[in-house]
């Protein structure tokens, strides 16, 4: 066990957890954050998609020893009031069905927004290729990136 | 005017009092939250009035509606609140909905399978709608003398014209919370539908995006132990011994015991499928510490004796051999191969063993599909928290009412001291009608006297069972010199379970028809899956009728709608199980939208249609071949539900069908070696992705003002085979086998 100094959606928070726990258990355990899902553990399903220093990552992989000093956003932060332009086109585009998969795909998103602001449709399936949707809201989802992209 | 028959809900509504508090948590209407207009859209009230087990009405006029059965998806949770609201003539923006726990007093049916919802619950939701709506009526009444009869109802407000007065429910709900239920009420006509018919949000949307606690994975007390389980890895396997001395020295464990979930003697239900009934719980504070424990036990196992498993199957005591052995899919296809040559006989009509003698063409073809993992995003979990006799659970399920069942004899604790909580599913389709894991959590926590939580990973989740069964089915088509169809004979079965239909088309439409069918005892367990049974017998039908049709030099949809118009004017035998003219309808209406009959440069199209789940679904897929690989353009789906209760959910729903479908019938597949699954994750069991979706799905429905059916199912089963068809057109080979991905070296 050691103690870990996190900045996670801007706040300061301390952990103490031994040094292999990826960052998807230490949100969901010990932080009481249970936006980020755990889906397959091995980073194949994108349900457990938090942002590390901007960049989109699969947290189930991510050792809490690997964070040293890098932001952390998750889904509970990725706007105040849940109206990141993402966040509203999904609510415009009504995309969830189950809905368990659709924070990792809400993360994938805006992180690829957040990097190329206008993607095209082969940049979108990229970059969402890795997010598994089992109730199959694949049309939706990029519905909602290309009227998010606009409005950004 | 409409009176439905109100007895059940007499039943429903004789717990009516005037509650205080609203106690759980509410979902917001999302529009609370995000539309500029917000002011008008009320705030919480001080206090809460119970006119029935559906309607709480605060006395500013906020109404909560509670959802009574379980939401994984289907959008229940929204549209079935909808249905009680446009009966109760209120403002949809002032309804928040309050998901229902596991009531039987109060609800019926709060399942989640065969698409039947809304169907079933169209009378009960629309008559407690009416219920409460005559109830504020008498109130008014009673306030202003004035007969009830004069007072009218709209948007919330109760309106007596005469008098001009006027007052909001919540000014009456006090007073109509202690009146009498009112007996027959009256329903609205289709034609004064507000609510019903408009597109309506997702009334938990703002929580999803927002990564709010909404499902069973989520949930947490305080002092809530992880648990999990270790099952024997192979099918016919038992556990025989295991060390944990290493395990339960780790940080953070609490306890590795071995738990038994159903007692061996117990006589199971029809949902009480398990395989491993004898396993290792590990409990720790923390899931890493737990899954780290988990990999230190040492298990041995050993074979398992062939036993008889007694069930009762809704009513009726039956039992069956559960056989030993590790099988293999090569040995388990013999053994199918066999099965086959012995089937039971299910429906004939006329003399189907002449026609196929005096037939000038024969067509005869197999159709296999694999055993299928249904993979919900959510891996299987459930919190309990046994505190002597009572019981506290919550999680996602789908039969709650029957699981509860099966727990209470588990513990030897009555069901009126076990409380279940549903929270919403990530993903069921079949799945969590199987709730094992609800038992095992209680064990564990009996055992352990604390709150725990079960997760399963994902691996326990691919690799214990409850899969789709594996199935074969030989279609014969007997064709006379002027290409009429003159035989049909289906050979079906699998392994466990028969998927035939034997009443279902092209049954009814064929002077001579043979439904013949087979099982072979497996010890791998099975269960519902997404339209069971449907979902194998719509690809093997559809393909195989395309294939007849070419045979017949006829276009595809052209030779279905013959078929269909004999069925509609002289039908073949007795008990055929769908409407011959809803299903000719829906099948026109996707020719139509589809643009059937104009060929496109480069583009293969494929037709199928299926009806189940008492709806009508017929689709067109577009694709075009590049480097061998499809490429799926578009897919037209035309559907017959009846009334469609909120047109973009149910578009949502049937899109996603659609994507499933292809999914399953290019990717999905479990095989066995020596009883163990050959996939446990993602890595190897292969789930359709944003780029093997098509680019484009459009979703008509057929506007008939009859009563709604179900929707979750029936747009599944034919994609199947509208992707079989297409392929064919678009590489010239027919399809048997699923997974297609196979054949086309994907």
């Amino acid at each position: 066990m050691a103690q870990y100094n996190l900045n996670i959606n801007g706040k300061n928070l301390q952990v103490d957890v031994d040094a292999n726990t990826p960052m998807l258990w230490v949100l969901r355990d010990h932080l009481d954050m249970v936006g980020t899902k755990f889906g397959c553990g091995i980073a194949q399903c994108g349900a457990c998609t938090i942002h590390l220093d901007g960049n989109a990552v699969r947290s189930c992989q991510l050792p809490i020893s690997a964070v040293e000093d890098s932001k952390i956003t998750t889904i509970e932060g990725l706007s105040e009031k849940g109206d990141h332009p993402v966040q509203q086109a999904w609510m415009e585009h009504d995309v969830p069905q189950c809905g368990y998969c659709q924070a990792g795909q809400i993360m994938t998103a805006a992180a690829l927004l957040q990097q190329n602001p206008s993607p095209s449709d082969e940049e979108i399936e990229n970059a969402m290729n890795g997010n598994i949707c089992r109730c199959g809201t694949y049309l939706r989802i990029k519905a909602a990136v290309k009227t998010a992209s606009q409005k950004l | 005017m409409n009176y439905p028959d109100n007895k059940l809900n007499r039943r429903s509504f004789l717990k009516v009092s005037a509650l205080a508090g609203g106690g759980m948590i509410l979902s917001f209407n999302w529009l609370a939250g995000c539309k500029p207009n917000s002011s008008e859209i009320l705030d919480m009230p001080k206090e809460w009035f119970r006119l029935n087990g559906y309607i709480k009405i605060g006395e500013n006029g906020l109404i909560t509606i509670m959802s009574p059965n379980p939401e994984g998806g289907q959008n229940v949770k929204t549209s079935m609140p909808m249905i009680v609201a446009e009966e109760l003539d209120a403002v949809w923006k002032n309804v928040r909905v309050e998901q229902a726990p596991l009531d039987t007093e109060n609800f019926t049916r709060q399942f989640i399978g065969g698409s039947q919802a809304i169907r079933i619950g169209w009378n009960a939701l629309r008559t407690a709608g009416a219920t409460a709506r005559q109830l504020l009526i008498n109130a008014a009444a009673d306030q202003w003398k004035v007969p009830a009869s004069e007072i009218s109802t709209d948007s919330g407000f109760l309106i007596h014209i005469q008098s001009g007065k006027r007052a909001h429910f919540g000014e009456m709900a006090s007073l109509a919370a202690t009146l009498p239920i009112p007996g027959n009420v009256e329903l609205k006509k289709v034609d004064q539908f507000k609510i019903i018919g408009t597109s309506q949000k997702n009334v938990d949307i703002q929580k999803i995006i927002t990564g709010k606690p909404l499902f069973g994975i989520d949930y947490k007390k305080e002092g809530t132990l992880i648990a999990m389980i270790i099952h024997p890895p192979s099918f016919g396997m038992k556990l025989k011994s295991f060390d944990a001395s290493e395990a339960s020295k780790m940080p953070g464990i609490r306890g590795v015991f071995e738990i038994k979930s159903l007692r061996d003697d117990y006589v199971r239900t029809f949902f009480d499928t398990v395989t491993f009934t004898d396993l290792i719980a590990v409990v720790g504070t923390s899931t890493w510490e737990v899954l780290n424990a988990k990999k230190a036990i040492q298990a041995e196992y050993e074979p398992i004796s062939a036993y008889v498993e007694k069930r009762d199957r809704f009513g009726s005591e039956e039992s069956r051999i559960v056989p030993a052995g590790q099988e293999n899919t090569e040995s388990q296809a013999e053994k199918m191969r066999v099965a086959s040559l012995k089937p039971q006989e299910l429906r004939r009509d006329g003399n189907p063993e002449e026609a196929f003698k005096k037939a000038s063409k024969v067509i005869e073809k197999t159709y296999t599909g694999p055993f299928l993992a249904h993979n919900c995003m959510e891996p299987m979990n459930f919190f309990a928290h046994v505190q002597g006799d009572k019981v506290e659970c919550a999680g996602p399920l789908q039969k709650p009412e029957l699981t509860e069942q099966a727990l209470s004899v588990r513990l030897g604790i009555p069901v009126e001291n076990i409380h279940i909580e549903m929270t919403r599913l990530g993903g069921g389709y079949g799945r969590r009608s199987y709730a094992h894991w609800l038992i095992e959590a209680a064990v564990i926590s009996q055992k352990l006297n604390a709150p725990i939580k079960l997760i399963y990973t994902r691996e326990d989740d691919m690799t214990s069972g409850i899969y789709r069964s594996r199935y074969q089915a030989t279609y014969r088509a007997a064709l006379d010199e002027n290409n009429q169809l003159i035989g049909i004979h289906i050979n079906a079965g699998g392994l466990p379970e028969n998927p035939i239909y034997p009443d279902r088309f092209p049954a009814g439409a064929v002077e001579n028809y043979l439904a013949e069918g087979w099982e072979v005892p497996s010890n791998i367990t099975t269960g519902s899956f997404r339209a069971p049974r449907s979902n194998f017998m719509a690809a093997a039908e559809q393909s195989f009728l395309d294939e007849v049709a070419e045979v017949a030099g006829k276009d595809p949809i052209e030779f279905r709608l013959e078929l269909l118009e004999k069925a509609k004017k002289n039908p073949v035998g007795k008990n055929n199980d769908y409407d011959p003219a809803r299903y000719a309808e829906v099948i026109k209406l996707a020719r139509e939208k589809s643009d059937w009959a104009t060929n496109k440069e480069g583009i293969a199209k494929g037709f199928s249609a299926y009806f189940c789940h008492n709806s009508y679904a017929a689709q067109v897929l577009e694709l075009k071949m590049e480097n061998g690989q499809p490429l799926i353009e578009k897919v037209v789906s035309a559907v017959d539900c009846g009334i469609v209760v909120n047109p973009d959910a149910a578009k949502n729903l049937c899109e996603g069908a659609v994507v499933d479908g292809i999914g399953t019938a290019l990717f999905g597949e479990l095989t066995f070696e020596e009883g163990k699954p050959s996939k446990s994750n993602f890595d190897q069991y292969r789930m359709i992705r944003m780029k093997e979706a098509p680019k484009i799905i459009e979703t008509y429905f057929v506007d008939n003002q009859i009563d709604p059916t179900g929707l979750g199912e029936p747009a599944y089963p034919p994609v199947f085979a509208a992707l079989a068809n297409s392929l064919y057109q678009g590489t010239g080979q027919r399809f048997y086998e699923q997974p297609f991905f196979k054949q086309l070296e994907i």
